[in-house]
């Protein structure tokens, strides 16, 4: 029998939504022919209560890993962790969910046990013996590479929200058995490690808006940003931006939208004065409905918007404003 | 004195859509520029602000193509001290070497220069490289050297024993405190990159570039193909041109349950 052992990510014993699409991504890979069994890796004594749900998202065995130094994150004894699994239980592959830590876990891992590391990927089209022919994305998204790993253990993080994240019908009743390892670890292991946190206020945020309304170079200067900012006010939203105006330093960089910024999926995004190029696209394609405000009628953002207005966006957005205000007195 | 060093990848900037060769292997760079990934562009500016804190020296490094240069002349055009230029004859255009292959390339040549320069006490990589988005050679480079790594860094404190990162998290930040020697992967946002001046222009034009060459270990990980990422085709609805359309896009709003 052959294992994959899929890392159950976790924060203080906290699991979130992409937590458990490691399981969905380690379930794609048996259907692909890899490996007879998964067995979720849970690391820390501070998560072994997340462990027997792990039976509903196809885990066959869940091994909880502990040592003094797993207390909170930290990335190299994580990655030291899951090496010493390789190596004690030579499995098929080794799966996390392609999140900051997920990817960050198997760099180390996978660069302590010296074998290849296929981040995010999106799809196993063929397994074979020691190779396996996947799809994988690049540029932030933008672009798929097909790619061969080569490899006698197969290291791979699924792209976050690709694979199914929700409990198997196929597992329904299945308990998972129980195992606890206890790991050796370095003595430089525990250097990596979370030793403090600064908590931002909550509220409305950028990643949690429901409308976003966004400005590009179009806005032209940092109090260009008024009536962007006046609107999401009115709409209990928020303001983004492209990677121009960051730049620029019109707005923070916490505001920008794209592959090197957040990724935002709200129910509107207004994009203003943004030409719509790729990298911005990436960013908030996963919006449910755009509205592009542009001068340029054949600006990229405008053809692939649902919605577009053809205008100067310092004219257009004190109207809709004032619209609003006027429908709402 | 900190010495300090960044690894730069040089990329394509391509614009509304990435545009490939008719045998997908390979993005069409024709009508494009080149930049230096984002993240390692602050990497850049970090190195240079904490030389101007502390003095020191700041060193950027890149594997690539000859056209690279370009990158590392673009450092030294914002305040890097020293450019080392790693190539070899495959290196040519959009090919790549496997994450595994750069790594170890990378880490020969820093060892290389720290036997003969002394160590540095940071080193500074992208969180990703833009284009192939590997979110690896860093954490294999500093394994390689025996020290300590972390990702996702989005401020930098830089003590005498120890480096203080912070790391962004759905909450807030985390922070890290790492003994030195030390490597961090940094994403934008960590600072706001200054531009070239005249005079850093000119100087950069001039000034020596090491170049060696090291040759590639089999790396597992080959890159085959490329294809565009499904797109929507959508039929765009217009609801007018200037002022006028207000009320349309209000009554949009309305209509999506978000007035
Ligand atoms: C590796 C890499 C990563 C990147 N990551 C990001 C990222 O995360 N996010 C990001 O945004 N970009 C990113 N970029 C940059 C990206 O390629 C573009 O340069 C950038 O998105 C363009 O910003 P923009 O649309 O604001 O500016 P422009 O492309 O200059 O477009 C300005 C638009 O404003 C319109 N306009 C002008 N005046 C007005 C007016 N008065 N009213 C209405 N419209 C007007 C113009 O018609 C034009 O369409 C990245 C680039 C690279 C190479
Ligand atoms: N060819 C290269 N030359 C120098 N540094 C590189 C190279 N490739 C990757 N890097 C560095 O490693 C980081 C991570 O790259 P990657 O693993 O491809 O995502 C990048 O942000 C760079 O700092």
């Amino acid at each position: 029998m052959s294992e994959i052992l899929a890392l159950f990510e976790h924060d203080r014993g906290e699991a979130a939504e992409t937590s458990y699409q490691s399981l969905g991504f380690a379930r794609a890979l048996l259907a692909a022919g890899v490996g007879t069994s998964i067995t979720a890796v849970v690391i820390g004594a501070e998560a072994d209560g997340l462990a027997a749900d792990l039976a509903a998202y196809g885990a066959n065995s869940v091994v909880r890993v502990h040592h003094r130094d797993l207390t909170d994150y930290a990335p190299e004894a994580w990655g030291e962790a899951v090496a010493e699994l390789i190596a004690a239980r030579a499995p098929a592959a080794v799966v996390a969910t392609g999140t900051d830590r997920g990817n960050e876990v198997l760099a180390y891992a996978s660069a302590i046990a010296d074998v290849a590391f296929a981040a995010n990927v999106t799809e196993i089209r063929s397994a074979a013996e020691a190779h396996l022919e996947l799809t994988r994305v690049r540029w932030g998204g933008s672009l798929l590479e097909q790619s061969k790993l080569i490899a006698s253990v197969f290291v791979l993080s699924g792209t976050a929200h690709v694979f199914d994240g929700d409990p198997t019908p196929e597992a329904v009743g299945a308990t998972a058995a129980l195992e606890t390892y206890d790991a050796v670890l370095s003595e430089t292991a525990a250097r990596t490690r979370v030793t403090d946190r600064v908590t931002l206020s909550s509220g409305i945020t950028l990643t949690t808006a429901a409308v976003v309304v966004s400005g590009g170079r179009g806005v032209g200067s940092a109090d260009g940003f008024a009536p962007l900012v006046d609107l999401a006010g009115l709409l209990g939203g928020a303001v983004g931006c492209s990677r121009v105006v960051t730049n620029n330093g019109w707005r923070p960089h916490s505001d920008q939208v794209g592959q090197t910024g957040k990724r935002i999926a709200p129910e509107l995004y207004i994009a203003c004065g943004i030409s719509g190029a790729i990298q911005h696209w990436v960013g908030m394609m996963a919006s449910k409905h755009v509205l592009a405000i542009n001068t340029d009628g054949e600006a990229n953002m405008v053809g692939k918007a649902e919605y577009a207005v053809i205008g100067d966006l310092h004219k257009i957005l004190p109207a809709v404003s004032a619209e609003i205000r006027r429908r709402r007195s | 004195m900190p010495r300090i060093l960044v690894c730069v990848k040089r990329v394509p900037a391509p614009g509304a859509r990435i545009t490939l060769t008719a045998d997908h292997t390979a993005i069409d760079v024709k009508n494009l520029g080149f930049t230096t990934s984002p993240h390692e562009e602050c990497a850049v500016e970090e190195a240079i602000r904490l030389v101007e804190l502390h003095g020191g020296s700041a060193t950027v490094l890149t594997l690539g193509p000859a056209e690279a240069e370009e990158q590392l002349r673009y450092a030294v055009s914002v305040g890097v001290t020293t450019a080392v230029h790693v190539t070899h004859p495959s290196l040519v255009g959009e090919s790549d070497w496997d994450p595994q292959a750069t790594a170890a390339a990378l880490a020969e040549v820093i060892a290389g220069i720290e036997a003969a320069d002394g160590p540095f006490d940071l080193i500074l990589f992208g969180n990703e490289s833009a284009d192939a988005g590997g979110f690896q050679v860093g954490v294999r480079v500093a394994r390689k050297l025996g020290r300590p790594i972390v990702n996702g860094i989005k401020s930098i404190t830089l003590g005498e024993t120890a480096v203080t990162a912070q790391r962004e998290s759905t909450s807030g930040f985390e922070v890290y405190n790492l003994p030195l020697p030390a490597v961090l992967g940094v994403k934008e946002g960590l600072n706001l990159p200054r531009y070239p001046t005249l005079p850093g222009r000119l100087k950069s034009k001039k000034a020596p570039v090491a170049t060696s060459t090291v040759e590639p270990v089999a790396g597992g990980l080959v890159t085959e193909n490329f294809d565009n990422a499904a797109e929507l085709v959508v039929q765009t609805t217009m609801l007018g041109t200037g002022e006028a359309a207000a009320p349309a896009i209000v009554d949009l709003i309305e209509r999506l349950g978000l007035l």
